[in-house]
């Protein structure tokens, strides 16, 4: 008979395609493969991975064992009345939106991709356009199984606060999710009542989003950060709702809840080092300032609102063979004049980056790993090969963490481990929460054991 | 960890007191190394470097007795060191003797023994780190080789000839490592101003410790196989390496 849970050693790296390492892999089938899992695994540990879009070393073992959990990947329950869905730790966001949303039900929060699992969703506790109005992922959890090395437990914000806010954000190390049990948003249509403006600086930009956020569910702005002088910070803000049936144009009115989105083209299977350069991305950014307002009109379909990414399968390989980072920072509402300094930084290293989004957050939750706060979130893409980039990512670190900011850990592949506690304030909660349900220190993972996580 | 930009954490430096080593390590403690382990013969002797290197940021910095000769002795001491100090991200080997090559001419035992510390040494001590690191998962293994191993000159063949052989030797280990998460980087450096090479006549295309340093911190943060020092020897070299040898034993070089 063969093996139920073969097991293979492969090279992984996280979205960004930077610092591979080797683990073992172990394909999970059911909530049984994770137990032995757990109890099978070595000296160096285990981490659970998803879709792999954490940009950096979050879901990396090396010597260790990875569980691939996108195997575990069903439906048990869909409560059509409350809105509620119980699903697999491994399914993904775009299978709950294509069962979903035809059925008048959308997620809470998405971010910018849906080929993230609701496991990793809850792991991260990712945020979206709507975390100003919505919070982030957790707030949307009801209870999700976690299968830790002291056993397996279903755990929900009232039966065990600790363990669930714990979890949330925590990358994995406080356990392997089974299950999960998501809270949806009816929704009359799957599209987005949208409106593109242009702002012209930094300061317009942020003072339109302190005015009028409240009076959209989503809000984010695009940031040109090769603008330099007068123009510093210029933007495209875009804002929306979900649009109700009388919002639609009369053709979409027909079948108001369609949802067939198609991954359109796929990247390259290889790119050169350098074809994302300072050149080309300013061209870029020219265009899109001044024609997205423009080419887009005021309805626009989910994966055009939240995932236009999505449409270009495997886009992380356009950034070449040496790959690229993705850094994402908070600081709060009152360190305004940090994020000014921050894109005069940027903007002064000529750091090319693709879509710097700006957006304010809403209030955080009380999980001590979940990143995001009240206050201001800028995240990028630079391509990784960009000359002294590593010095500037370190002084933007220093310049947050004294604004009282933090960086997102589920992107980040390069922070000084000194600045974690800093940054993450609470991190004595967190320890005394892995000692209760890993004392023998089975969860690891790269990024764990890069910043010294306890 | 190595991070996404190159900068490792913890660093297993085998001949601590060469000149290249404390220059790289001088480079890798302003990112982000914060463990050193130096091995040298005379521990004792690093004490002025370790401190250097405490100073400058490092919070672990040990030094510990290594012979390269002893090669009875080298897999108890790689064993040792990744099981005191955890995950070691880079082991380079910086040691390796000149020795005196008329000496090595007239004495086979002078010979043997450039042989025995830069070859024998090498691998003796490069299979268990393979071993450890492949265990890891993660790792580089930097290995300091000599453009005086890309071809063997009549000057200096048997430092040449033992050269020769490591570097052969670590890039066929690199190859067995693809897949296995640990990388090998050949470092080829041409005539370098260094205690090493004190009082010899330098060579066309002459470098220094900070630039070897500062093409290793480099070739960690890009991923390279081969390291030339300055770049341009590779194009020399690749010129020498076909000059027909009856002319190649006349080069003054």
């Amino acid at each position: 008979m063969a093996d139920p849970t073969p097991e293979r050693t492969e090279l992984l790296t996280g979205w960004s395609r930077t610092a591979p390492t080797a683990a073992t892999i172990v394909d999970v089938h059911d909530a049984a493969d994770i137990d032995i899992g757990l109890a099978g695994a070595g000296r160096r540990g285990l981490i659970a991975r998803g879709l792999g879009r954490s940009y950096g070393d979050a879901a990396q073992n090396a010597g260790g064992t990875v569980l691939d959990t996108v195997t575990l990947a069903g439906f048990h329950e869909i409560d059509l009345e409350r809105g509620v869905v119980r699903v697999d730790g491994g399914v993904s966001l775009e299978a709950i939106m294509r069962t979903m949303v035809p059925l008048g039900w959308f997620v809470h929060v998405t971010p910018g991709t849906r080929m993230v699992t609701v496991g990793g969703a809850i792991a991260a506790d990712v945020h979206g356009k709507s975390h100003h109005a919505d919070g982030s992922f957790a707030n949307h959890v009801e209870s999700f199984t976690l299968h830790t090395p002291k056993g397996t437990s279903t755990v929900a914000p009232d039966s065990d606060p600790d363990l669930f806010w714990g979890s949330a954000g925590a990358l994995g190390l406080t356990g392997v999710i089974g299950e999960a049990t998501i809270r949806l948003l009816p929704v009359q249509t799957s599209m987005i009542r949208a409106e593109n403006i242009r702002c012209p600086d930094l300061d317009t930009v942020m003072a339109a989003m302190i005015d009028g956020d409240d009076q959209f569910r989503f809000s984010a702005a695009w940031i040109d950060c090769l603008a330099t002088g007068a123009s510093l910070g210029r933007s495209v803000l875009s804002r929306g709702d979900h649009a109700t049936i009388d919002d639609l144009p009369k053709k979409l009115r027909r079948d108001p809840l369609r949802f067939a989105p198609r991954a359109l083209v796929p990247a390259p299977p290889w790119a050169p080092n350098g074809l994302l350069n300072r050149v080309s991305v300013a061209a870029f950014n020219e265009f899109w300032y001044r024609v997205t307002p423009a080419l887009h009109g005021r309805v626009e379909s989910i994966s055009s609102f939240f995932h236009p990414l999505d449409g270009v399968r495997g886009w992380n390989r356009l950034y070449g063979s040496c790959g690229f980072l993705q850094y994402q920072y908070v600081v709060p509402d009152a360190a305004h004049d940090a994020v000014r300094t921050s894109i005069e930084m940027l903007s002064e290293a000529r750091a090319a980056s693709f879509l710097a989004v700006l957006k304010r957050f809403g209030p955080g939750n009380p999980g001590p790993l979940s990143f995001p706060t009240p206050g201001w979130t800028l995240a990028l893409d630079i391509p990784a090969t960009v000359p002294g980039l590593a010095e500037l990512l370190d002084q933007l670190d220093e310049l947050v963490a004294e604004a009282g900011g933090r960086i997102y850990l589920a992107k980040d592949s390069r922070l000084r481990p000194e600045l974690l506690p800093v940054m993450y304030p609470e991190l004595d909660r967190f320890a005394e929460l892995r000692a209760r349900v890993d004392p023998a220190g089975v969860l690891q993972s790269d990024l764990q054991r890069r910043l010294g996580l306890p | 960890m190595k991070d996404a930009l190159g900068s490792v954490q913890s660093v297993l430096v085998l001949g601590g007191g060469s000149d290249i080593a404390q220059a790289t390590l001088r480079e890798l403690v302003k990112r982000r190394t914060r463990t050193i382990v130096l091995a040298a013969r005379d521990p004792e002797a690093l004490a002025p470097a370790a401190e250097e290197l405490r100073a400058a940021g490092a919070t672990t910095v040990e030094s510990l007795a290594f012979d390269a000769r002893d090669t009875a002795a080298h897999e108890s001491f790689v064993n040792d060191v990744f099981a005191r100090f955890g995950d070691i991200d880079v082991v380079l080997l910086a040691f390796g003797v000149l020795g005196d090559q008329e000496e090595a001419e007239l004495d086979g035992r002078a010979a043997v023994d450039i042989a025995e510390v830069n070859y024998v040494g090498s691998v003796s001590v490069a299979v268990p780190v393979a071993q450890r690191m492949r265990e890891q998962g993660h790792g580089t293994i930097v290995a300091l080789s000599s453009v005086a191993g890309e071809r063997a000159r009549r000057s200096n063949f048997v430092y040449g000839s033992s050269k020769a052989g490591m570097d052969a030797f670590f890039q066929g280990l690199g190859d067995s490592l693809v897949g296995s998460g640990v990388r090998v980087m050949v470092v080829r450096p041409g005539f370098v101003h260094t205690k090493m090479t004190d009082g010899m006549d330098a060579a066309p295309l002459s470098t220094t410790p900070e630039a070897v340093a500062d093409a290793i911190v480099q070739g960690l943060a890009r991923g390279r196989e081969t390291v030339w020092v300055p770049s341009t020897l590779r194009y020399v070299m690749s010129v020498l390496r076909h000059v027909p040898r009856p002319v190649f034993r006349k080069l003054p070089i």
